[in-house]
């Protein structure tokens, strides 16, 4: 009785609500939400009788089998409703976007991507174009893609298992939380006029000026022929490849042994440290750039890092 | 037997109906099987799932939930087709018919737009799910990967999308978004070493994409052409690699 009466008192709590909403009375929506209401109610019955022979009868051993009717087919259809009601309702309340007329003629400032590409735009604030829009992206395609490939811990195969996969997580952890979702943040919420950093309690200011203190390394190192910085530039970028690459196999070899670089192999180490170090160039770039104002690492007349 | 139970009966056992419903509803093991695998679109999943496999716990439901959004767009999208033509002169006028002249034409806008990037969001998570579940590993390494192209599919799919209402906030966002292929290298006029290739502003990979060397009309209807057309179409392609891959392998969970 009491579940009858909980979904009784969430349709009409819904009816009301719809009631108020603008547009809502035109769209035949509290009726809607009856019928809805209604639906969920039997679709959230418990599962008849059957369930608990048939449990037993699939159970052989090690078998953990249930039929997908109606277990799992009740819990997509539940959850497609939640989710559809949702949108309904937030597609009721927030309009979608539509600004004046294109005109190619008036740039605004800023100019945004969409949302999901913000990381990649702010990634120009420490890369060059070519870089940040191009190469980085076809990084993260190709290395998503090769995960399943260079990753041979048989631990955790479908299933949470955090002890046995500390690196893989948290790397995958670096790579999408703390750098395409926070990029993305940034992007949205903390950059203005200029692509300048505006706090949210900040006015944007479309005048603000900020002086381009920025250097290359190879400048701080005192170093100021066009032939000099190409040589130096190559030197710190190859080498930390190298260094870097020698110091993966170290690290590895000492943490899982010699016995799994062997069962490793040389390719999926390679491409694994190769995808490593951009993942953490892309890091050291980020503190160069913010907190010692380095522009690039390694500047040619034909290419920037 | 009742008269009600008469007709019901009658119906039931006439020869349209039983072309139509091949098993009855009563619940029983055998009709369980079949109520899965005698429905097409049922069919998707194995008729019987591991237990743990279906705990929302477990699943989140995150690929469900991006292909419910694929749905909501498809069935709202076709109906934005009816009132929208791609041609500079009337794409933006056409936003505006639907939002004020339309029944239910701003409804259906806010619903395509919300689902598309609830779409995105989803397939992250989905992403992230199945990272954390292992879910990638032998044997379902190759359906990562086509689940990587769906992932870059989603994502080309709202961003040819953005461009559709050609409005302020689109075309800019689409000029900065699509600035990326002119840095290209060899390949964008801007991008490095273009000089070697002769890449130039009207022959180069944005060209490419713009179909001319400045985003314009040719843009609108390509992206059109890109988002309602080719990428559905290269995306539905997938997503029956994919779902087809994910019923041959089972769902994944620890060994039994």
């Amino acid at each position: 009785m009491s579940r009858e009466l909980f979904w009784l008192a969430i349709t009409l709590v819904v009816t009301v609500i719809t009631n108020f909403i603008p547009g809502g009375r035109v769209l035949i929506l509290p009726e809607l939400f009856v019928a809805l209401m209604i639906l969920l109610y039997w679709a959230a019955k418990p599962g008849a009788e059957l369930d608990k022979p048939v449990a037993v009868q699939a159970t052989g051993p090690g078998d953990d089998k249930v039929h997908t009717w109606p277990h799992l087919v009740r819990s997509e259809f539940l959850c497609a409703i939640f989710i559809t009601l949702g949108l309904i309702l937030w597609s009721l309340v927030v309009d979608a976007p539509l600004e004046e007329p294109a005109n190619p003629t008036r740039t605004p400032n800023p100019s945004k991507a969409p949302w999901y590409f913000l990381g990649l735009q702010e990634m120009l604030v420490f890369f060059d174009p070519w870089h940040a829009g191009v190469v980085l992206p076809t990084f993260i395609i190709v290395g998503l893609m090769a995960i399943p490939y260079i990753d041979i811990n048989p631990a955790g195969n479908g299933y949470y298992a955090y002890e046995s996969r500390k690196y893989e997580i948290l790397t995958f952890f670096l790579g999408f939380h703390i750098l395409w979702v926070s990029l993305i943040i940034i992007g949205t919420f903390l950059r203005g006029p200029g692509w300048n950093w505006f706090w949210p309690w900040e006015v944007w200011d479309s005048h603000k000026i900020e002086a381009l203190t920025n250097v290359n390394l190879h400048y701080i190192f005192g170093i100021r022929s066009e032939a000099g910085a190409i040589i130096f530039g190559a030197v710190v970028v190859l080498g930390y490849f190298v260094v870097g690459t020698a110091a993966m196999y170290w690290a590895i070899v000492r943490m899982k042994g010699q016995e799994f670089m062997h069962r490793w192999g040389m390719p999926r180490f390679v491409l694994t440290s190769f995808l490593f170090l951009n993942l953490m160039s892309v890091v050291i770039k980020m503190v160069l750039r913010h907190a010692g104002n380095i522009m690039y690492v390694w500047q040619t007349p034909w290419i920037n890092f | 037997m009742s008269k009600w139970e008469e007709t019901k009966r009658q119906i039931t056992e006439s020869q349209v109906w039983q072309s139509i419903f091949r098993h009855g509803y009563d619940d029983t093991p055998g009709n369980r099987v079949q109520m899965v695998s005698g429905n097409v679109w049922l069919h998707l999943h194995p008729s019987k799932v591991r237990r743990h496999a279906i705990r929302m716990r477990f699943t989140w439901c995150m690929g469900g939930i991006t292909f419910l959004m694929f749905l909501v767009t498809v069935v709202t999208g076709v109906y934005l087709m009816f009132y929208y033509r791609p041609t500079a002169e009337y794409a933006y006028a056409d936003m505006k018919y639907l939002e004020f002249d339309m029944p239910f034409g701003m409804f259906m806008r806010n619903m395509h737009r919300w689902a598309a990037h609830g779409m995105v969001i989803a397939v992250w998570l989905h992403m992230f799910r199945v990272f954390l579940t292992g879910s990638y590993k032998p044997p379902r390494e190759f359906n990562w990967v086509v689940g990587v192209i769906l992932l870059v599919l989603t994502m080309l799919l709202s961003f040819t999308g953005y461009l559709l209402p050609w409005d302020q906030l689109s075309i800019w966002a689409v000029t900065v978004g699509s600035n990326m292929a002119r840095a290209t290298p060899l390949l964008g006029y801007e991008g490095p070493f273009a000089d070697w290739t002769g890449a130039n502003p009207i022959y180069d990979a944005r060209a490419f994409l713009f179909g001319g060397g400045e985003i314009g009309p040719h843009t609108l209807l390509r992206f059109y052409i890109l988002h309602c057309i080719f990428i559905p179409l290269v995306a539905s392609l997938f997503m029956a690699v994919h779902f087809w891959r994910i019923r041959r392998d089972g769902f994944s969970g620890p060994p039994v």
